[in-house]
């Protein structure tokens, strides 16, 4: 009896000892950032390293040329997932207290979200202000606050219209350059015997239906992070109904697709000759050639995106993205440096352009020749980006996004759908929107103005 | 788990003897390992939620965190958005466990009963959905139903009709049972099969000399037989439907208009927390939720103690 507790009381010793290893095993991992494990190859290992978090394509070769022509820092990037992920996993790092890294690539739209946490760096503090004109005005209003400065541009969406030049030209119709002419072309593309549609309503836009109501006068949101805790809400207005019943009167007539964006069925879409026109960013040109099941016979074509008057037109940005230092960070000022510097060279920018479609917010890549004389062969070797982006891109003036984004494009693609599905009108949809963003804000601790 | 039972047991009944004692010793020591993880990955965490949940942090006041006491759960039991969510995983619980368990239940008899080669492969064919990860096959799924890359169009093309959308307000519903149902029948059928395995032959000789058909043996006899492990698996069918998330927040992606992001109390919880910053809400909307489960657990095996077996 007592060897054979002996022995059991061995056997459980071992087997204590084994889920212990197990246990220290598991609580590996995280850790500062000189213990990070980067996904690019670090080349001065004695050098400080900068965590960064970037979803950008082939950013690797930009992280590699930033590395090897800095010898006093280096970064060390992860892909911590694209645009909601990578957010959830920030919100997370930053009730947690930890885990962010020192520079995070933020969309512009999400900033406001992000500077009333009190998780973003003022960037003014490391000469970041005196780069204001390196970048394009709408770019630097995006990501300043009076005297802050929240984030360094990066790429941008200026938006203009994709078209099927084929399309257009096989039923017979002139390409619009106004929206009257564009609801009309609508129309004649079916008249003219055009199964498809002219183009697709995403409830689910987000950003792009932003940018259609922006560019009628709509500005949804008066936020100003140095009063953090008052907002403005004027969703519901003149301006966005106007062009929301525009939208809605097409949708009606079955002239215009109500599909959602970013699914596989609404890729397919873009490319296999369903729509005749995309309403794209300057960003689309490189989505759209990154798409299967494409049309062979497509011959893709860019224009300025429609205007409601000829007269003033105006300029309108969808998406975009910069870099961010957090409040985590505990060098903040190597950090700016890597904020300022990944993407401020004709070098980096050239690895953007030409392997990432980026759109440049830098000015001096921005007006280069090389940049502005390029030649898309995807568009017939037209120079989309002098005849169509530059304008908008320098056109472009800024937006105010909320600091509850996330939530408002939620409750925007909701109303939006039932405005579809059941048939409500364009001002019931954005009351329904304005109410309730309002109830939201009013219960966070918000002082709304409406 | 059982290395707990089997340390404690003899120590009860034999409480003054050394060698139990020092057994009861190593019985810690086998203990502490899974007490370690069950204590840092889900008893601190639930402690630490709970608190959360009794304090609020509004976005506009960051940082600054307050007592809230109840306030965030009278919030959470009034609030529409999340009684929304509750009566739509009620319906899921009306209409999804009840078809589950009877395909389950309904296979696993027809493959009691033979015993050809074939039935074992239908076995592990009816299985194998269970095997797939629930993220794979809701995405899967999600591609079958698309209306453009999905085989509905040809099917339904053979009979000149025209595919409905699956993934339309309307029919999400009827969608999202389909996939629960073809990923858990499989499992649950496993278990009844199991269940039924068990069962003495002699009393199948008994029932056949008394005279009872093939339909009176499974009805009459294999079925109350084995409702012990029929109440487990409403058991487990109800607490997950009742926490439905996984499924249609895959789907989401491809129908975020039929698929709001509080579809189910537990993506409302998971939207508000990480896309709203809401932590301390979303404590108090998962810890509402568990609250419900419980009682609604409880509840069904309070009603059900005589099939269990726990009376």
């Amino acid at each position: 009896m007592r060897t054979s507790a002996r022995r059991r009381g061995v056997a459980a010793a071992a087997a204590v000892a084994v889920s212990a290893i197990g246990l220290t095993a598991c609580s590996g991992g995280g850790g500062s950032a000189e213990e990070a494990t980067c996904t690019n190859e670090i080349k001065q290992p004695d050098a400080a390293q900068v965590t960064v978090w970037a979803w950008y394509p082939s950013f690797e070769s930009v992280v590699d040329n930033f590395n090897e022509t800095h010898t006093n820092l280096q970064v060390c990037w992860t892909n911590a997932g694209q645009g909601a992920d990578e957010y959830n996993k920030f919100q997370t790092a930053i009730e947690a207290g930890t885990g962010a890294p020192d520079v995070i690539m933020l969309e512009a739209e999400v900033l406001p979200t992000f500077t009333i946490l009190e998780s973003l760096v003022d960037l003014s503090e490391y000469g970041a202000a005196e780069l204001e004109g390196d970048y394009t005005p709408g770019s630097w209003s995006d990501v300043s606050n009076g005297d802050a400065v929240y984030a360094i541009p990066v790429d941008g969406g200026p938006m203009g219209m994709l078209y099927r030049a084929d399309i257009f030209e096989e039923y017979g119709v002139e390409v619009p350059t106004t929206w009257d002419e564009f609801a009309t072309a609508a129309q004649d593309l079916r008249d003219a015997g055009f199964e498809g549609h002219i183009t697709d309503f995403p409830t689910n836009g987000n950003a792009l239906n932003y940018a259609l109501f922006a560019q009628n006068g709509w500005e949804p949101f008066q936020y100003d992070a140095a009063k953090p805790t008052e907002v403005g809400i004027t969703v519901d207005s003149p301006e966005a109904e106007e062009v929301l019943s525009y939208w809605k009167g097409l949708i009606d007539d079955d002239l215009v697709a109500t599909e959602d964006a970013f699914t596989t069925d609404y890729n397919a879409a873009l490319v296999d000759g369903t729509y005749a026109v995309y309403l794209a960013a300057a960003w689309g040109p490189g989505y759209l050639q990154g798409l299967s099941e494409a049309d062979a016979d497509a011959e893709w074509r860019a224009a300025p995106l429609p205007q409601w008057d000829p007269e003033n037109p105006v300029q309108v940005n969808w998406g975009g993205s910069t870099f961010a230092v957090t409040t985590q960070s505990e060098q903040p000022e190597a950090a700016a440096t890597v904020a300022k510097e990944l993407f401020d060279t004709d070098e980096a920018w050239r690895l953007g352009v030409e392997e990432a479609a980026l759109w440049p917010q830098w000015k001096p890549m921005l007006e280069s020749d090389w940049f502005t004389g390029l030649e898309a062969p995807f568009f017939g070797g037209q120079k989309i980006n002098e005849e169509v982006f530059l304008d908008a891109a320098n056109g472009y003036e800024g937006f105010s996004f909320s600091p509850f984004q996330v939530y408002a494009y939620d409750q925007q693609t909701q109303a939006l759908y039932d405005m579809v599905q059941n048939g409500t009108d364009a001002a019931t949809a954005l009351g329904t929107v304005q109410d309730g963003l309002v109830q939201y804000a009013t219960e966070q601790g918000f002082t709304v103005s409406e | 788990m059982s290395a707990s039972k089997s340390a404690v047991a003899p120590s009860a009944t034999r409480p003054t003897s050394k060698i139990a004692s020092r057994r009861q010793r190593w019985g810690y020591v086998y203990v502490a390992p899974f007490a370690a993880v069950f204590a840092v990955f889900l008893v601190l965490p639930l402690g630490y939620a709970l608190w959360m949940s009794l304090h609020n942090k509004g976005i506009a006041t960051a940082g600054r965190s307050v007592f809230a006491g109840a306030d965030n759960y009278v919030k959470a039991f009034t609030d529409p958005v999340f009684l929304e969510g509750l009566w739509r995983v009620l319906r899921f619980v009306l209409v999804m466990v009840p078809v589950q368990i009877v395909v389950a239940l309904v296979a696993a008899l027809l493959l009691d009963t033979l015993a050809t080669r074939l039935s074992r492969a239908t076995r592990l064919l009816i299985f194998v959905p269970y095997a797939i990860p629930a993220v794979i096959g809701a995405l899967m799924w999600g591609f079958l139903y698309s209306p453009r890359f999905g085989p509905a169009q040809d099917v339904f093309g053979l009979v000149g009709l025209a595919a409905p959308n699956f993934l339309s307000s309307a029919n999400i519903f009827g969608s999202l049972v389909n996939i629960v149902t073809w990923q858990w029948v499989g499992y649950y059928m496993i278990i009844i099969y199991a269940a039924l395995r068990s069962i003495d032959p002699s009393v199948y000789e008994a029932a056949v000399l008394d005279g009872a058909d093939g339909r009176q043996i499974a009805l009459r006899i294999k079925v109350p037989m084995i409702s012990s492990s029929m109440v487990m698996i409403v058991v487990f069918a109800l607490i997950g439907t009742l926490q439905f998330f996984t499924e249609p927040q895959v789907l989401r992606s491809s129908a975020q208009g039929a698929i709001p992001s509080d579809y189910t109390p537990n993506m409302y919880a998971f939207a508000t927390a990480f896309n709203y910053s809401q932590f301390n809400y979303a404590s108090t909307l998962a810890f509402a939720l568990g609250f419900l489960v419980f009682v609604g657990s409880y509840v069904f095996l309070f009603l059900t103690r005589k099939q269990s077996g726990l009376k």
